[in-house]
């Protein structure tokens, strides 16, 4: 069982090296609570560990009992937080700046994270973390442009979490002073809870979707920095209403950091380019 | 669905906690803006705590609302949503309040020696 995130078995998560096809299984689980201290009756203090699930001895010792309240304000998700901000860490300590890009499947994602790769390949050194369920094909493509890639499969996990993302950063070991994007799982809910360390969020809605998709899931579109509304050169084909989607978007976040383009024509790269280098640097 | 595994979790961390001891009682404290609907964590609490010390353990949820700030005017606005408008127009709100997601206390059943 996770107990980094809130996410599903980690069991089945692989980080995949699309270059060399090597995969391994992410050991993310922690058991350390498996060990624990008895003090037996003359006073001796034992520290053990046992795998079996129901510690059912305690009530053999002794059958009497009381309830005790512990107060715990424990944060659900404070373990992935504690591995976020350790990340952001390693990351400052070698000048990385890191992108987490989220979007429902299909708006866009890799498609743009391509044609950024390949625009700026002389201004920025990119390196990429891609994060789909199942699959390599997403890192096959991103390795087309021969951008150093890592692939993490989520298996049933719908997101990301730190602790993905700090074994990917040491599997992909990306160079000081360069750029490292993340492509997270086409998922417009869970991304939003889960902090990776990275610099920025950004969230990616296409044309194709509805214009009320920032207030349909406000809490992605609240956490993000940066909106890229993608696919505009599809906009004379569709009822897509862009100036409504952007005032949904503001009204969420007054702060976002908005771009339209098309990752196909290119119309619009120019200022997200802009944006992103001077932010880097 | 996150709220399966954000139900795993909280019994990985009651179990951490309760170092062995039955649960009796487990207090969750959820806010209104935090993106977890307490009803689907009661759902996967009876599925997730089964062959646990949390089986059979009373799950309560404490729903804190939505509260902002507006950064304009300094105004304490209640939210439903996680965004919204302040009186005087604004909708720079900070959340201060409802976006909580914490177990608050748990109740063990502790052997008297």
């Amino acid at each position: 069982m996770c107990v980094n995130c809130g996410c599903s078995d980690h069991n089945d998560t692989q980080l995949v090296n699309p270059k060399t096809g090597e995969s391994v299984f992410l050991n993310t689980n922690n058991n350390s609570h498996h060990f624990h201290t008895h003090t037996l009756p003359d006073g001796t203090v034992i520290t053990h560990s046992h795998t079996h699930p129901n510690h059912g001895e305690l009530s053999q010792v002794a059958p009497k009992t009381r309830n005790t309240t512990i107060s715990l304000e424990e944060d659900i998700l404070a373990k992935n937080s504690l591995i976020a901000a350790q990340n952001r860490g390693w990351l400052k300590g070698r000048n990385v700046f890191a992108v987490n890009f989220m979007s429902s499947p299909g708006a866009g994602k890799t498609t743009l994270l391509i044609r950024t790769i390949k625009d700026l390949k002389n201004t920025l050194n990119i390196s990429v973390i891609v994060g789909d369920q199942e699959t390599t094909n997403d890192s096959q493509k991103i390795r087309e442009t021969s951008c150093p890639v890592i692939q993490i499969n989520t298996g049933a996990g719908c997101h990301l979490d730190a602790a993905m993302i700090e074994q990917g950063l040491e599997k992909l070991n990306p160079l000081p002073d360069s750029v490292v994007m993340i492509e997270n799982v086409g998922n417009l809910v869970c991304p939003a809870l889960f902090d990776l360390g990275e610099n920025i969020k950004v969230v990616i809605i296409s044309v194709t979707e509805g214009e009320d998709k920032p207030i349909k899931y406000p809490h992605i579109f609240r956490t993000s920095q940066v909106m890229i509304i993608t696919k505009i050169d599809l906009l004379p084909y569709l009822q897509f209403d862009v100036q409504k989607c952007i005032e949904y978007a503001r009204h969420i976040n007054p702060k976002i950091c908005i771009f339209q383009v098309s990752a196909l024509t290119g119309t619009g790269l120019e200022s997200w380019y802009k944006w992103l280098t001077r932010s880097v640097s | 669905m996150h709220e399966l595994g954000i139900t795993q979790n909280i019994v990985a961390i009651v179990t951490e906690h309760a170092q062995g001891a039955k649960v009796q009682r487990v207090l969750l404290q959820i806010g209104k803006l935090s993106a977890i609907m307490p009803d689907a964590i009661r759902f996967c609490f009876d599925i997730c705590s089964q062959g646990t010390v949390l089986e059979k353990a009373k799950l309560e949820i404490l729903e804190t609302p939505g509260l902002g700030k507006c950064c304009e005017c300094g105004l304490e606005v209640p939210l439903e949503k996680p965004f919204g408008r302040c009186q005087c127009g604004s909708s720079q709100i900070d959340v201060i309040a409802g976006e909580e997601l914490k177990i608050k206390e748990i109740e063990i059943e502790e052997v008297c020696v």
